[in-house]
């Protein structure tokens, strides 16, 4: 048997605590495609970074060529021959093809005078093998994404890289685009690269991969030859979990429809014809991989990607939700996905922050009355439990899950009727985050509807009492609390319904 | 709340420090006329730092005011020769200056140019325009009743230090309990945050600039009172000591930060310390040098207790 190109052996990584990677073994010969699946947060890109030196494992060894590399960092992995190709491409935007590529493959001398003709024709010559019609002095920020791409493996084909890591290279890609590019991964390969593929599209998976290794949970749950492995085998493997968290959800009596989407699209923010109704005392979960468009129709829904076609009903009247203003007024209110940047104002004292969204509740005719800011303040940090030594401090000084609940007292203080979590407990500790779901089931008992975005299955399935699936930018379709499996949410995710 | 007006303090001790050295090398500072002079020659430099420090806490920046207030300043005089009343003069100058305000911050927030490009451009066009219009001339004869705006040379300074501390009192006050304040602080410290809780941060940053640009006109006015002519070249550098003044008192560039108590620190330290400088016979030449290492010296410890406070909450966070 020959020796891998790559191997990891026992690789284990934690991030302050929680567990990314356990005990995961992989190994990736010449001329083979391996791709490797998992669920979002199964451990995929930590497995890439921790291969391409970025981030450094726990324990367990990486072994390249057949010698072990106790230290692995991004410039030694590239010098070992190994490539990565990540969703967003790293390529300078404002310099020029040649330049680009002479970036990554020029030495560092760096008074050398520039061979312009040699730079061009070196250039010519890389995109010529992977078969991509560009030219030269093209800027970068004129490329497409699919060109941008064809630049980026031209660049490790360059590079001399003998293992070629492809983080979801065909998520921006129209069929065309990715027939072509599965070609070249087909002329790699051949040429007896090693490429790592890693997708959610699991039909990809299936035509160009001779493995497959399935990530769950920060474990490898198998390593399988492409033959006989069956779609549902695969979706079977990815999920294949017992609900592990126990889930304070109890069936409320869902009330009149408070929101509802009428074939609402909205082109900026790639939104086709979603019709979703979303009742009183209901939470709605939204399904669907990284990139389905669900925080884009959150955004939708909250004025800041405002519907271009289609009709959004509040309690049965239209409504025109142009902007987040205008969404607060109408009782609607968004806790955003990435609180740091968007959910809460780190320098701002907590009760500052949490009567951002609501000021007019706690002044009059301009004036705040900062008694009033201060008893809403504490009244929302008692009912939240939020930990602070004292009010006044930053919000940048809170923990992540303290910070999360001063987003959602911020959201909550406006006195919505519909409320849109965006992955209300990501990055939030286990207690918080049990804290948190309490809350929400507290909150449609009292008559809110609650739109949750979650990437986490379990949180889902545990916490929903209907569950939307995106895929594509619309609703692929609608489960109830009963019906609804990780299998069948997986499978509408995918397209294989 | 960890170092709270831990600037205002350091540059009052500043101010202190300086004092005490020129009580005891030169007595002759602290006499009426020479601290008369040093207030009616910074008293613009207070006003319109004011509207700045608004304006930096969104976020944003004007180097135009030293063209507006000339352009405001030549207005001024002109109207009054033609004989309207100080009360129209006074609101017209004002007015003037908020629409150049509008100006700049229209294009900045919604024509979305960068608000130092916008007003690189209109502090040129406004020097240059007021330059080609006057042919350099300025305005003399003025009506009897316009310098000291019909007050007496010994009450003047007496009224406008009035109406200067009402108007420190007043934003100070207002940069603390009104709504229209604190989402300034929110704009500038946060502004997709801002958007997403429901502020129009576009409006917010419109409002800043004409609160600056009134204050511009308000200051032009209250300077042209007090000579006899106006000069149609007035407000070189203006922009300078404004900006220096407020990140001396502590005001972020990058928005989200500062006080008015800071910025009126910094006036008064960054006026005080030209003279002081003259008066403790270190050549004039220096004064400028001094005064930009000062203010390298007060943006440098911002930058390394900015950085050291981040370190300390990730690790408060992580011990959390």
């Amino acid at each position: 048997m020959p020796e891998p190109l790559l191997q990891a052996v026992a690789i284990s990584k934690a991030f302050s605590g929680v567990r990314a990677l356990r005990d995961v073994s992989f190994d990736l010969f010449a001329g083979e495609v391996h791709a490797i699946v998992g669920e979002n947060g199964a451990g995929k890109s930590t497995l890439i970074k921790i291969m391409t030196g970025a981030v450094a494992p726990d324990s367990g060894t990486l072994v390249v060529g057949g010698r072990s590399v106790p230290r692995m960092d991004p410039a030694l992995s590239r010098s070992l021959g190994i490539a990565a190709i990540y969703q967003q491409p790293s390529l300078f935007p404002h310099l020029t093809v040649a330049e680009n590529l002479a970036f990554a493959l020029e030495g560092v001398a760096r008074w050398r005078r520039v061979n312009w003709s040699a730079r061009r024709k070196r250039a010519a010559e890389l995109l010529d093998r992977v078969g991509a019609a560009l030219h030269p002095d093209r800027l970068v920020e004129t490329l497409s994404m699919p060109e941008q791409q064809l630049l980026e493996i031209a660049k490790a084909v360059g590079g001399a890289a003998r293992v070629l890591i492809m983080d979801e290279p065909t998520a921006s890609l129209s069929e065309r685009e990715v027939d072509r590019l599965f070609r070249l991964v087909e002329r790699l390969r051949s040429d007896g690269l090693g490429l790592i593929y890693i997708s959610h599209r699991l039909e990809e998976v299936q035509a160009i991969a001779g493995r497959v290794t399935v990530l769950r949970d920060g474990e490898s749950v198998a390593t399988r030859s492409r033959d006989g492995l069956s779609r549902s085998d695969l979706i079977q493997l990815m999920t294949g979990r017992e609900l592990s968290d126990i889930f304070p959800k109890k069936a409320v009596t869902p009330g009149d429809v408070a929101l509802e989407l009428r074939d609402v699209s909205c082109r900026a923010a790639g939104i086709r014809n979603v019709s979703i109704a979303l009742r009183r005392g209901e939470i709605l979960g939204l399904a669907g991989l990284v990139g389905s468009g669900r925080t884009e129709l959150a955004g939708t829904m909250y004025g800041l990607t405002p519907a271009d076609a289609g009709e959004v009903l509040l309690d049965g009247r239209r409504v025109d939700i142009t902007s987040p203003a205008r969404a607060i007024a109408l009782g609607i209110d968004y806790v955003p996905e990435d609180r740091r940047r968007h959910g809460v104002v780190l320098e701002m004292a907590i009760p500052a922050n949490v009567t951002l969204a609501s000021l007019h509740l706690v002044s009059r005719a301009g004036f705040i009355d900062r008694d009033a800011e201060h008893a809403t303040a504490s009244r929302y940090v008692d009912a939240l439990r939020v930990k602070a030594a004292s009010l006044d401090d930053p919000v940048e000084s809170l923990s992540g899950g303290n910070q999360q609940k001063v987003a959602l007292a911020r959201a909550l203080a406006a006195n919505p009727t519909v409320l849109i979590l965006d992955e209300p407990t990501q990055g939030v500790d286990v207690g918080s985050k049990s804290e948190i779901h309490a809350l929400m089931q507290s909150l449609v008992e009292r008559g809110l509807a609650i739109l949750m975005i979650s990437s986490e299955l379990p949180e889902i399935l545990g916490m929903s009492d209907r569950i939307a699936v995106m895929r594509g930018g619309t609703i692929a379709g609608v489960l109830s609390r009963a019906e609804a499996t990780q299998q069948s949410l997986l499978a509408l995710a995918l397209g294989h319904a | 709340m960890m170092g709270a007006y831990r600037r205002e303090t350091a540059v009052a001790f500043g101010i202190f420090v300086l004092g005490l050295l020129l009580v005891v090398t030169a007595p002759g500072f602290f006499t009426a006329a020479n601290l008369n002079d040093l207030f009616l020659a910074n008293l613009p430099v207070l006003i319109i730092a004011l509207g700045m420090t608004l304006l930096i806490v969104t976020g944003e920046i004007d180097i135009s005011i030293g063209s507006a207030f000339a352009v405001c300043g030549i207005a001024a005089g002109t109207l009054a020769k033609s004989g309207a009343p100080l009360g129209i003069v006074l609101l017209a100058t004002a007015g003037l200056g908020a629409a150049l305000g509008l100006v700049n911050g229209w294009l900045t927030s919604y024509v979305r140019v960068p608000s130092i490009v916008v007003t690189l451009a209109t502090m040129i066009v406004l020097r240059e325009g007021l330059r080609w219009i006057t042919q350099g001339e300025w305005v003399h004869d003025l009506p009897a009743d316009f310098q000291w705006l019909g007050f007496t040379q010994r009450s003047y300074p007496v009224v406008v230090a009035a109406v200067a501390a009402a108007l420190l009192g007043t934003f100070a006050w207002a940069s603390r309990y009104l709504v229209a304040a604190r989402v300034m602080y929110a704009t500038g410290s946060d502004p997709d945050a801002a958007r997403l809780a429901g502020i129009d941060t576009r409006a917010v940053k419109l409002s800043a600039f004409v609160i600056l640009g009134a204050l511009t006109g308000l200051a032009a006015l209250l300077n042209s009172a007090r000579f006899n002519q106006i000069p149609a070249n007035a407000g070189l550098g203006l922009e300078m000591k404004v900006i220096a003044a407020t990140a001396l008192g502590g005001t972020s560039i990058t928005g989200g930060k500062g006080t008015i108590a800071g910025t009126a620190l910094g006036v008064v330290f960054l006026g005080a310390i030209g003279p002081a400088l003259t008066f403790l016979d270190v050549s004039a030449y220096w004064e400028r040098a001094v005064q930009g290492a000062i203010i390298l010296a007060a943006v440098a410890a911002d930058a390394l207790s900015g950085r050291a406070e981040t370190y300390a909450t990730h690790l408060l966070r992580d011990r959390a």
